[in-house]
């Protein structure tokens, strides 16, 4: 046996199975992030399209700006619905937050890059410090959303008069506030649900991802992956990273702009 | 692989300057797409047109961020295109479910 321990891959019994080879010049981890990510872009384009297509099913609202209500009747026009900000209640400010939120993801994904360039250049001082920004960006990010989502379900001062089924299957007409799973003040029960899962859904892969962030931070700041040899673990947590700005580019223009 | 308990031996390499400010050039374009989008979501009548418009634009944001700051251009052509290639599939589902949802809205309004 002791004859034929030559270094992986080389031996000729091992062959091209035995492992210990990079398929597609890529290392196994980083190959296996990105198929993990491409069913993950299946599963998010589900989504995606299926408020595209329920979308469309409903009319568009059409009127004048300045005289939008909320109805169950047509799709809301976002720009109408996302206008809030926080510290500036009653201020008409389209878009304007959601727009901070776009900026700080896409920043953390440049901070994320950076610091895979200085993994390249097993750089430990400044893969921690843009690490740290990452952090605090993806940190910052979950807390905008989750203001957001506070504002959405809370709903405006006025709200809306919907006459809709509630939960008990009875017919009623009413001044609704906010938004939940059966009924919303914005548009149809579709429109609030979509966005509960769909930013849902992509605010639980940014959690995940602060998680494996922080866990890259820390052992890139004790020295685990200088000790390891290599800084590949900061490109693989940086894939995920950038896919879940890229989703985000996604639900900005579907759900914020169109 | 085991880690050995042994001080680092890692040389650590200068900053590549070049690539550097290639990454700060890829984000002032993704900042520069998403601004624009911003004025023509406040200045364009929604239709077609600018929907079409918003699809494009952040398409061509995704090329930026898949090629520039997830390197797969960098990747061997084979793992590129089997990323790339079953993508296809999402234009026929968006193409169906497009048809569906516009039938559905003819049946029910």
């Amino acid at each position: 046996m002791s004859a034929h321990s030559t270094a992986i891959g080389v031996s000729s019994k091992r062959g091209v199975w035995g492992g210990g080879n990079e398929p597609l010049k890529a290392s196994y981890g980083k190959l296996m992030m990105w198929f993990f990510l491409l069913s993950d872009i299946f599963t998010f384009a589900a989504f995606l399209i299926s408020y595209l297509a329920i979308r469309v099913s409903y009319p568009a609202y059409a009127g004048a700006a300045d005289t939008f209500t909320g109805s169950n009747e047509y799709w809301p026009v976002p720009e109408l619905v996302f206008e809030a900000v926080p510290f500036l209640h009653g201020v008409h400010a389209p878009l304007v937050f959601v727009g901070i939120m776009t900026f700080i993801l896409i920043a953390s994904s440049v901070t994320m890059v950076l610091a895979v360039e200085a993994g390249h250049r097993n750089d430990r001082s400044d893969v921690v410090k843009w690490m740290l920004w990452t952090l605090l960006g993806g940190i910052t990010f979950l807390s905008c959303q989750a203001w957001e989502w506070s504002h959405f379900i809370h709903g405006t001062d006025g709200g809306s008069v919907l006459t809709y089924v509630n939960s008990l299957g009875q017919n009623v007409t009413e001044t609704v506030f906010g938004a939940n799973l059966v009924v919303n003040e914005y548009g149809p029960a579709a429109f609030a649900q979509l966005f509960f899962f769909i930013t849902g859904f992509h605010g639980f892969h940014v959690t995940v991802g602060v998680f494996l962030l922080f866990l890259c931070f820390y052992q890139a700041a004790v020295g685990v992956y200088d000790k390891r040899g290599h800084y590949e673990m900061v490109e693989k947590i940086g894939l995920y990273w950038h896919f879940v700005d890229l989703v985000w580019v996604f639900v900005f223009t579907l759900f914020y702009l169109i | 692989m085991e880690i050995q308990d042994t001080k680092s031996t890692l040389q650590v390499e200068p900053r590549n300057e070049e690539k550097i400010k290639k990454i700060w050039k890829t984000a002032g374009i993704l900042l520069a797409i998403t601004v624009a989008e911003f004025i023509m979501a406040f200045t364009m009548d929604r239709g077609i047109l600018l929907y079409a418009l918003f699809i494009l634009l952040t398409i061509w944001k995704a090329k930026y961020i898949m090629m520039e700051f997830m390197h797969l251009g960098d990747e061997v052509k084979p793992l590129f295109y089997s990323i790339i290639v079953p993508l296809i599939f999402l234009v026929w589902l968006v193409i169906a479910l497009i048809k569906e949802g516009s039938d559905i809205f003819l049946m029910r309004w």
